[in-house]
């Protein structure tokens, strides 16, 4: 019989009798069935720490992502208005460049008392831009439109702007930033209490004293 | 001679000269050897393309959020014809889907897809989809302003899946921000894993059309068969066979020479896409938007209603490509001319329509507001004559607060909002003063944003708006009320004047 098979698929065993299939299973073709196995086993072993390494940036904590951040000088808010202002988030890496800034809008409702909302609009992440005048937040993407407190005034957005928790230490405005603010990742983050005060420092919670921006955060957060 | 010995000399060590030889010669039916069937090796030529000019940029670009940008800007005007490769790689993605879409548009019509091209048809939307991939993440590559609010879109798409949302943004992204780690596996997606994947997506299509042939020129009432079609196409092939080389294949040598040619002419005459602005997301004076082949996507995003965008973005590709990969096993048998499928044809055509005004509205976003006309664009003086002082006190609020960034007066200004130019011929002042300050119907309230004194003086200007000197608006109702009224009063003052003469008897 020729070595060659007449066709894809064929086998030298096709024509064997019962008998002499069961006496070409030889060991060689054990072994080779075993080495198959092994390396399936040796690639499932392989295989975790590869997984893990390309699900890395999914596996972090969220409690770990985020950090206060100095937003400089409260006489650099002045009360009744809203502003613009930087900052380079905490999460920046070597590598991140200018996109490791950003930037978010301060609303300072009274002395002690402040808003400070993402640049990103709830909809689709587009920098929102705020119209004193109108006293209006507007996206430019899809034509978003949020009041000054944040809240959804019209437009494609199913919700108000992202608002980041803060605090004040001394002279300094400090917010918690982290995430690039989405729906799911949002600004602050949902494990912490929505209070923008810390518990260690009563007296300011107490004189902030935003029942309001705290009752909307947790409507927010449905 | 010497040439036939090495041929010979080589072919007797590589094996596969002849194999290849044959595979281009194979007969193919004649009535196949159209302008028709050219589509899918243009695509293929710029596949091509796109992979030497890519190589060729490569030696330059620097994938690091710290200096793609600086890159591409060194490309473009320092690097001896840097430009004309990034307008050539630029223009061949865009010349790349555009002849992949007519292909795919082209075998559907044809009927291709049917039996015994079903998977064919499958690896192609497959290769459809990379295609867009390569796209996509081409956009990110050219690390401007619009790929940061792009990858900003793409992340807030992924927060909406349910509970992993936030893990996609994650893994989208390489970490919480857009930063370094998201340009490098965006580059790692564009230079190796779908190109690898296209490549190899590419040879498995190309062998499967070589395995059954390109299918012949659709007739009405030849219905494909499962039992008899592959008999009848080979009798076909045996009866009109022609070489697919050259005699078929001179016309897609022609037409792929014409699109690599055009691609080049596009490249020269309208040089490369951007970079725009730097990546620098404090930079928020800027309006964002997609490459071409996704503006439509960025038009559909405005006019979903809030309720219905997370469901209609997360399900509507998933049943699109399901509908498309399914579609040779549901309709894998019968008619394949275009003529007998009108379903087939009205598809092609209302999808094509919508793309095509979806795509005209997101080159000039009309739900946008125009963030600088409230500056920018005066109120037209013929709208000034004749105006009381209260009314131009009212055409100054209108502007101060930024009405025309959504509200346009003789065509300039947003088209976000109704034209104002014949308001007043539409709603009455009492809806006008209703709608400014308490907003509705996709308009925010101005309650907190108007006193008083602004709202009369902006109403009572909104009231001189009606077109060509059309008719007031006017409230019936009110009318009717009005002369309820006067009866009313004339009634009590009649029994008044009755009451007083009874007092006055009485006295």
């Amino acid at each position: 019989m020729s070595e060659l098979l007449k066709y894809p698929g064929m086998s030298k065993v096709d024509t064997l009798s019962p008998e002499e299939k069961a006496a070409a299973h030889t060991r060689r073709v054990f072994l080779f069935k075993l080495a198959v196995g092994l390396n399936a086993m040796v690639g499932a072993v392989l295989a975790v720490p590869l997984v893990g390494y390309l699900l890395g940036p999914a596996a972090k904590k969220r409690s770990d992502i985020g950090a206060w951040v100095n937003l400089g000088s409260l006489s650099d808010f002045p009360v009744g208005q809203t502003r613009l202002t930087d900052f380079r988030s905490p999460m920046a890496a070597f590598n991140d460049g200018e996109t490791g800034k950003t930037s978010c809008w301060v609303r300072r409702i009274s002395e002690r008392s402040f808003q400070v909302f993402a640049i990103n609009c709830a909809h689709l992440g587009c920098p929102v831009r705020w119209f004193s005048e109108s006293r209006l937040f507007l996206c430019p993407c899809h034509g978003g439109a949020y009041y000054e407190d944040g809240s959804r005034a019209s437009g494609p957005p199913e919700r108000g702007l992202f608002e980041y928790k803060f605090k004040i230490a001394g002279d300094s405005l400090l917010i918690h930033a982290g995430n690039l603010p989405t729906l799911s990742t949002e600004a602050s983050c949902r494990e912490k209490p929505l209070v923008q005060i810390e518990a260690a420092e009563p007296a300011e919670a107490a004189s902030a004293g935003m029942p309001d921006a705290t009752a909307r955060s947790t409507t927010w957060q449905g | 001679m010497a040439g036939l010995k090495i041929s010979k000399w080589l072919e007797h060590r590589l094996g596969f000269i002849q194999p290849l030889k044959q595979a281009a010669e194979h007969p193919t039916p004649s009535n196949n050897a159209s302008w028709w069937y050219v589509f899918g090796s243009a695509a293929t030529v710029l596949l091509m393309l796109q992979v030497v000019t890519g190589i060729l940029l490569a030696l330059v670009y620097s994938p690091s959020a710290n200096e793609a940008w600086t890159s591409l800007n060194f490309l473009n005007h320092n690097v001896a014809l840097g430009w004309y490769l990034r307008a050539l790689h630029g223009w061949g993605s865009d010349f790349m889907i555009a002849i992949v879409l007519l292909h795919l548009v082209q075998v559907f019509l044809f009927g291709s897809f049917k039996f015994p091209r079903e998977l064919t048809w499958m690896v192609g939307v497959v290769l459809l989809l990379l295609t867009l991939g390569m796209a996509f993440t081409g956009q990110v590559m050219r690390f401007d302003q619009d790929a940061y609010w792009g990858l900003g879109i793409g992340a807030s798409i992924a927060s909406r899946v349910p509970f992993v949302g936030a893990d996609l943004v994650h893994l989208m992204l390489g970490g919480p921000i857009i930063g370094g780690a998201t340009l490098s596996r965006f580059f790692t997606l564009h230079v190796f894993v779908i190109p690898g994947l296209l490549l190899a997506g590419v040879a498995v299509h190309v062998l499967m059309v070589l395995k059954h042939g390109v299918s012949d020129w659709p007739m009405p009432g030849r219905l494909v068969r499962r039992s008899t079609y592959e008999r009848e196409y080979h009798e076909l092939t045996q009866r009109t066979g022609l070489p697919f080389v050259p005699d078929a294949a001179w016309k897609d040598a022609v037409f792929a020479a014409a699109i690599i040619f055009s691609v080049m002419a596009c490249a020269f005459f309208f040089g490369p896409f951007g970079p725009s602005g730097q990546p620098d997301p404090t930079i928020i004076q800027t309006a964002p938007h997609p490459d071409f082949a996704f503006l439509w996507i960025y038009a559909v995003l405005a006019f979903l209603p809030p309720s219905l965008e997370t469901p209609v973005l997360l399900v509507a590709p998933v049943l699109a490509i399901t509908g498309m990969l399914l579609l040779p096993l549901l309709a894998g048998e019968g008619e394949r001319h275009w003529a007998r499928r009108p379903v087939a044809v009205l598809s092609v055509s209302v999808i094509a329509v919508t793309l095509g005004i979806f795509t005209r509205l997101g080159t000039y976003t009309p739900w946008s507001p125009v963030m600088d006309a409230w500056s920018g664009d005066a109120v037209p003086v013929k709208y000034m004559h004749n105006r009381s002082p209260l009314e131009r006190e009212g055409a100054m609020v209108l502007q101060d607060k930024q009405c025309r960034d959504c509200h346009s007066l003789n065509g300039e200004g947003g088209m976000r909002g109704p034209a104002l130019d014949a308001v007043a011929s539409r709603m009455t002042e009492d809806q006008i003063v209703r709608q400014v300050l308490q907003g509705g119907g996709n308009m925010p309230a101005y309650g907190n944003a108007l006193n008083p004194a602004e709202t009369k003086a902006l109403v009572s200007f909104l009231m001189t708006l009606r077109g060509h000197d059309l008719q007031p608006a006017m409230d019936a109702s009110r009318e009717l009320l009005r002369e309820s009224r006067m009866e009313q009063t004339a009634g009590s003052a009649d029994s008044a004047a009755a009451a007083a003469e009874k007092a006055g008897q009485q006295k």
